[in-house]
């Protein structure tokens, strides 16, 4: 099934990837042959067949609600591309 | 003394052969000498790995040393180092120096190991040639003009041209197995949550698994001893006890049923890889092993179950990277979808940037039922595939991969070929399972592995076969030709 290249735009948008007109042509061929290749899933049976999404039947482990970490925030801050006042900073988002 | 295997380089710093300042020295010289050719190192940490190796050094003379202590190694460059630039051999995190240590790293550095930098790989893992780094390919110290494999295919160059004697790797789909398997030395992928993944940068979380890289399977016992056991930071670490790897090697291989699945060895096998695995498996016949013919059901939906499973995982994983706390950020943004969009679009190559868009398509409204939900059905099918088979056998073995190293760019533009390398590795990660590649011949020159798989947790298991195997043949035993000049 050959994705159309308003397709690529559409989840290069949703993923926040650029693809420029000319990018667009080669991704949609390539991803197109990549789900070409994935559509033989598409023919077998799986009725009745619980999805897996990992591989151990392992379930989440609790702890005692106690505090256990130290603040670390200006470690991780000095690590940041843009900080000021222990804030992280963005572009203005609201006019 | 480069020429060692951990096993040896231990006893011979016990002995005062050598001390670990001496040994790390030598390997820092190598690295500086030779790494120009192969390219297998991002980061060379020369004085922490002195100050290391003059510690280690201290603890050797005080008596208070353990196997590792004083072993120089390696990391790949997905495990934080803290202080340490982790790349993950991208240019989104040429800058990110983290404030703490992956656990791998915590415990190998516990048990005395010196690091002695950080290897190459495929960006964020995604590869198997090791051609989609940020740092430029590595090259098979079998051959130059040919690929490592990947994506611990930096981990697997250093070995195999005797920079380090031992690495760590990380395996999604086959990046431990693969390149150990084209440059010939042991790589063992464990049972998916044996060792933490903590501090290991996530490609696919339900499928990644850090393991050892050495030169044979005893190393891989002794490194895999130190790795593994459960993590209260990782609550996908199993909660089981870890037992010695290195007790169990010498068990004789009387009344082992090795399961030889007839899909591993069909179509698409070159020849001279798979004369050299028969000739493996006679082999372990004479080892007391009994052969047994198995059909491994479901295993033709490995790729095209991983290729959904593993790019919706890293789409959803490589979404943390905007620009914001930490890693590239682009310049000028002029409001937030800008600064999202252009700091992907700059920090990502065109192998991860498809991936994401293949797993953000699969998980989109619309497809989501066909492709994702579809693909963890057939996910279950090949565990049980699986699973009938170990009813059956105690190991399965096989080729690692349906040829040897190939020529540096000749899949590079092409994913879907490129996918086909790890048609005989992926299934495994699927189903969570262990295994190993070991060096078992040569075809026309190059390294061939042999995997082998067990059932969850019986890693023991699979490193007693290898060693077995080792003792038995010198394939393992191999350098690569002109590889010292």
């Amino acid at each position: 099934m050959p994705i159309e290249q308003d397709e690529i735009a559409k989840i290069a948008e949703l993923a926040r990837i650029r693809v420029d007109a000319g990018q667009a042509v080669e991704l949609s061929r390539r991803l197109s042959e990549i789900l070409g290749m994935v559509e033989q899933l598409q023919a077998v049976d799986t009725a009745d067949v619980e999805p897996m999404a990992h591989p151990l039947d392992a379930t989440a482990t609790l702890r005692a609600d106690e505090v256990t970490e130290t603040n670390r925030r200006d470690d991780f801050q000095a690590i940041a591309p843009a900080v000021e006042d222990g804030l992280y900073l963005v572009p203005k988002v609201i006019e | 003394m480069h020429d060692l295997t951990i096993a040896r380089m231990a006893s011979g710093l016990r002995e005062k052969r050598f001390s670990s300042s001496e040994l790390t020295r030598a390997f820092l010289d190598r690295i500086a000498r030779l790494d120009g050719r192969y390219n297998s190192f991002i980061t060379v940490c020369e004085e922490q790995a002195l100050r290391a190796a003059a510690a280690a050094d201290a603890r050797l003379a005080a008596g208070s040393a353990e196997t590792l202590t004083g072993i120089p190694i390696a990391h790949k460059d997905i495990f934080c180092t803290s202080g340490v630039r982790t790349s993950c051999a991208s240019k989104m995190l040429d800058n990110f120096v983290p404030p703490y240590d992956a656990t791998v790293v915590t415990r190998l550095a516990a048990a005395g190991s010196v690091m002695l930098g950080k290897t190459n790989m495929d960006e964020f893992a995604m590869g198997s040639s090791n051609e989609t780094s940020f740092y430029g390919a590595v090259r098979n110290p079998w051959d130059a003009d040919r690929v490592p494999g990947g994506s611990s295919g930096g981990s697997a160059a250093a070995v195999a041209a005797r920079l380090a004697p031992a690495v760590t790797g990380t395996d999604t789909g086959g990046s431990i197995r693969q390149p150990a398997a084209l440059c010939g030395i042991t790589g063992l992928k464990p049972t998916y949550g044996r060792v933490s993944r903590l501090g290991m940068i996530a490609f696919a979380s339900s499928l990644d698994q850090g393991g050892p890289m050495a030169r044979s399977a005893e190393d891989c016992a002794i490194l895999l001893n130190a790795m593994a056991g459960h993590d209260p930071l990782d609550s996908t670490s199993a909660r089981l006890p870890v037992p010695d790897y290195t007790a169990t090697l010498e068990q004789p291989l009387d009344g082992l049923r090795v399961g030889v699945p007839r899909e591993y060895f069909g179509e698409g096998l070159e020849a001279q890889t798979g004369a050299a695995i028969h000739a493996a498996l006679k082999e372990l016949e004479k080892l007391g092993a009994t052969l047994v013919d198995i059909s491994l059901a479901h295993s033709e939906l490995a790729i095209p179950t991983y290729y959904i499973i593993a790019p919706a995982e890293a789409s959803t994983n490589l979404s943390r990277y905007d620009g914001v706390r930490y890693g590239h950020r682009c310049a000028d943004p002029q409001d937030l979808h800008d600064l999202y969009t252009r700091t992907r679009d700059e920090g990502f190559g065109d192998e991860v940037k498809r991936r994401i868009l293949v797993g953000t398509y699969a998980l989109s409204a619309g497809y989501y039922d066909a492709y994702y939900k579809k693909a963890q059905q057939a996910r279950r099918l090949i565990k049980q595939g699986f699973d009938s088979c170990f009813e059956q056998v105690d190991v399965i073995a096989g080729p690692t991969t349906p040829g040897p190293a190939f020529g540096l760019g000749s899949k590079k533009d092409d994913p879907v070929a490129m996918y086909l390398e790890d048609v005989y590795t992926l299934a495994i990660n699927l189903a969570g399972l262990p295994a190993i590649s070991v060096p078992a011949g040569l075809a026309g020159g190059l390294p061939v592995g042999m995997q082998l798989i067990a059932p969850h947790f019986e890693e023991a298991k699979l490193l007693n076969v290898a060693h077995r195997f080792q003792q038995a043949t010198n394939w393992h035993e191999l350098t690569p030709p002109g590889g010292d000049a």
